[in-house]
């Protein structure tokens, strides 16, 4: 990553003017613009408010309606089970604030997972040996897909599309077959547990890396000249470009870290599945970009946040968690249900956007 | 000659033509018809067949990209469509005064025309989102993508639905004139469109709104209504596909029916010349597109190599061919031709 930390020409622009001319009428100091709305909550925030709070209306039917839903181990599980998840939907989450899409998440992931189980199973290679390698692979993949974009002026929804097919390719050229794992290394991370109370409540390695990535995008959007220069490219590629902005670098490194954090959360789904087959995580890309949508990031680009895409991760967990729990409910109806919530999700999205005057 | 070369047409026939002869030299059989029962059998023929609901999903595609749109949920649509018309004949066999006959629970034509009505809705909520509501194509489909499938799930009960009705049998199986029957109902709707696109002026319109939707709105052109009629049309091709694929398999699966059949789709109008930034769109290319990842497959399994290098020749494919429509690569390419040629002259 080529993104320092803080201190880029944008953020030091408006400072500068305010010193130099202090009593320029057009541009009032940052610190006065706030004092004026204290108590309100910025327009901006609204779309991730309103996801939190649908997780948290989710969260608390759950908990009235049936027993034994609100326990920590029920919520930390929504974690674990979707750590891989969480982890693509950072890499997304960038990859939409851009403007572009990747529908090459889920093959990557079992690309991953297709090339660690035959390392290690039929090559006898260590986990700490086959991990780098399989996140060099995803990133290199990632990497390509974006010079490809960036470079040739492709659609990124036809090259990442092709990458998707070359992926699961790629699987079925080294077996047909599921392969398991039996590496010690790789049950033993596979099992371990990590206690967080005292009354037993506990979260996996894989979750925390998720948690450790969505903090990571976090950075990386807001303190970052990479992340503003994403959020840029997003609102509008021409201004971004006659800004002086690194738009060509920028865009081949979205997708760069969207192939990365493809195969760590092909990582992350090794150890929740121990085996590698090339029909692992089919399908994924859509809950990835469902997740981000619901989350509160535009499609169209420049708008939205990490942390609605780990609310957006959550509520799909949890619907999964209360149809699980109902029992008398079929799995489908967490596709349909998914797909009533992005529904209104989108509706509500095109609210804000046509009230907000968007110059 | 120039007119030729220059032909949108050219380079998807040349793929097409390279991978005929590729067959043709590893199966020499390949080229061989038979008559048989008044059927002809073939390779060619059952190319032919098997792309029918591809090209079906194709052509209501194109129409869709030409508008600057993209249908993802055409998979669920011929999952659901497939459903319903089932569900609706079900069928059993039953002993009739000594005769056996095929029963059908409701009309074959009354089953027929509700998938085809419940296809067209799908394509009529698409189109109200995008024309309407003002949403991403893309986004507005994926809502229909991500629920169609659980609804066809839900019709299905998450089984596999066995058909039991010979009649239903002929969509997909028939034979007309020795030829596939599925390839007569493709030709129609390809006929149909070609008819109404380059003899009415609706060929003009959804061009028109494909390279400027506000232009084309200023210029009095009724932009909404015709995007939503391109949607629906492209749900009701997709139920069309549906129809086919159930009654060739005899049996309705929600789960895989049309799964990522959007995604050829796609790559089938690319591969026909369509560029997905709308505008100008060639309906004979999508078929053509059609055939070609269709002879693909079938190459792929007479030549011998592993079926599963299927979807890496098919992304190796997709890159070729998508380069070779990017003008910056073009011109890359004509600089490293180039290039050195010129260095070395200079040296």
């Amino acid at each position: 990553m080529s993104a320092r930390p803080a201190a880029p020409a944008l953020a030091q622009a408006p400072a500068h003017d305010a010193t130099g001319r202090p009593s320029h009428p057009t541009s009032p100091p940052t610190a006065h613009a706030a004092s004026q709305r204290p108590a309100r909550i910025d327009a901006r925030y609204v779309p991730l408010l309103g996801t939190i709070a649908v997780f948290a209306l989710t969260a608390g039917f759950g908990s009235v309606m049936y027993t034994g839903f609100f326990s920590a181990q029920v919520f930390l599980n929504l974690l674990i089970d979707n750590a891989f998840l969480c982890i693509i939907g950072v890499g997304m989450t960038f990859v939409i604030l851009s403007g572009g899409i990747d529908l090459s998440v889920g093959s990557v992931i079992a690309l991953t997972t297709m090339v660690s189980a035959a390392l290690v199973e039929h090559h006898h290679w260590s986990a700490a040996q086959a991990i780098p390698l399989v996140l060099a692979i995803g990133t290199a993949f990632g990497a390509l897909m974006g010079v490809l974009i960036q470079r040739f002026r492709l659609q990124p929804f036809i090259v990442t599309l092709a990458g998707m097919f070359l992926a699961r390719g790629l699987c079925y050229l080294i077996s047909i077959d599921s392969i398991s794992i039996t590496d010690p290394t790789y049950t033993a991370i596979s099992q371990a547990r990590i206690p967080l109370w005292h009354d037993g409540a506990s979260i996996t390695i894989g979750a925390l890396l998720a948690l450790g990535m969505v903090a990571l995008g976090i950075w990386l959007a807001h303190a970052t000249e990479f992340g503003r220069t994403v959020y840029a490219i997003g609102g509008s590629e021409a201004s971004a470009l006659l800004m002086g902005l690194p738009v060509a670098r920028t865009t081949v490194l979205v997708y760069t870290f969207s192939g990365f954090c493809s195969a760590l959360a092909g990582v992350v789904f090794t150890f929740y599945m121990l085996s590698g087959y090339g029909l692992h995580a089919v399908g994924l890309e859509l809950d990835a970009i469902a997740a981000v949508v619901i989350g509160g990031t535009l499609l169209s680009g420049g708008v939205g946040y990490v942390a609605g895409t780990l609310f957006g991760v959550l509520i799909l967990g949890i619907i999964q968690t209360l149809i699980a729990f109902d029992g008398s409910l079929s799995s489908w109806w967490t596709r349909i249900v998914i797909g009533a919530l992005l529904f209104v999700f989108c509706l509500l999205q095109r609210g804000f956007e046509s009230r907000r005057p968007r110059s | 000659m120039q007119r030729l070369l220059r032909h949108r047409l050219l380079w998807p026939f040349v793929t097409l033509a390279l991978l005929l002869a590729v067959n043709a030299v590893f199966n020499p059989g390949f080229w061989q018809l038979q008559w048989r029962d008044g059927h002809l059998y073939g390779s060619v023929i059952d190319i032919l067949n098997r792309a029918a609901p591809l090209a079906l999903v194709a052509l209501g595609m194109t129409l869709v990209i030409a508008t600057r749109g993209i249908d993802i949920s055409v998979g669920a649509v011929v999952a659901i469509a497939a459903a319903v018309a089932a569900l609706m004949i079900g069928g059993e066999l039953v002993v009739k005064d000594g005769v056996q006959t095929h029963v059908s629970r409701f009309p074959m034509g009354v089953a027929i025309s509700a998938a085809l009505v419940v296809a067209a809705l799908c394509g009529l909520w698409n189109g109200l989102l995008v024309a309407k509501v003002g949403m991403q194509p893309i986004i507005a489909t994926l809502i229909l993508m991500v629920a169609g499938r659980g609804i066809a799930q839900l019709l299905t009960g998450g089984q596999i639905i066995t058909v039991y009705y010979a009649p239903f049998f002929f969509l997909g199986n028939g034979f007309l004139l020795g030829l596939p029957f599925a390839v007569f109902i493709a030709a129609a709707v390809w006929g149909v469109l070609h008819w109404l696109m380059t003899r009415t002026a609706l060929g003009l319109f959804i061009q028109a709104i494909g390279i400027n939707p506000a232009a084309a709105r200023l210029a009095g052109l009724q932009e909404r209504l015709i995007t939503v009629c391109v949607y629906v049309f492209c749900g009701f091709a997709a139920g069309v596909a549906g129809l086919v694929i159930s009654s060739n398999v005899k049996s309705a699966d929600g789960n895989n029916a049309g799964m990522l059949m959007e995604l050829d789709a796609i790559l089938a109008v690319t591969l026909g010349g369509t560029l997905l930034t709308g505008g100008r769109f060639s309906l004979a290319g999508s078929v053509l597109g059609a055939l070609i990842i269709q002879t693909l497959t079938s190459t792929i399994y007479s030549i011998g190599v592993p079926p599963e290098i299927n979807m890496v020749v098919k992304a190796a494919v997709v890159f070729v061919v998508m380069l070779m429509q990017s003008a910056e690569f073009r011109a890359a390419l004509r600089g490293w031709v180039v290039r050195p040629a010129a260095a070395g002259g200079a040296r």
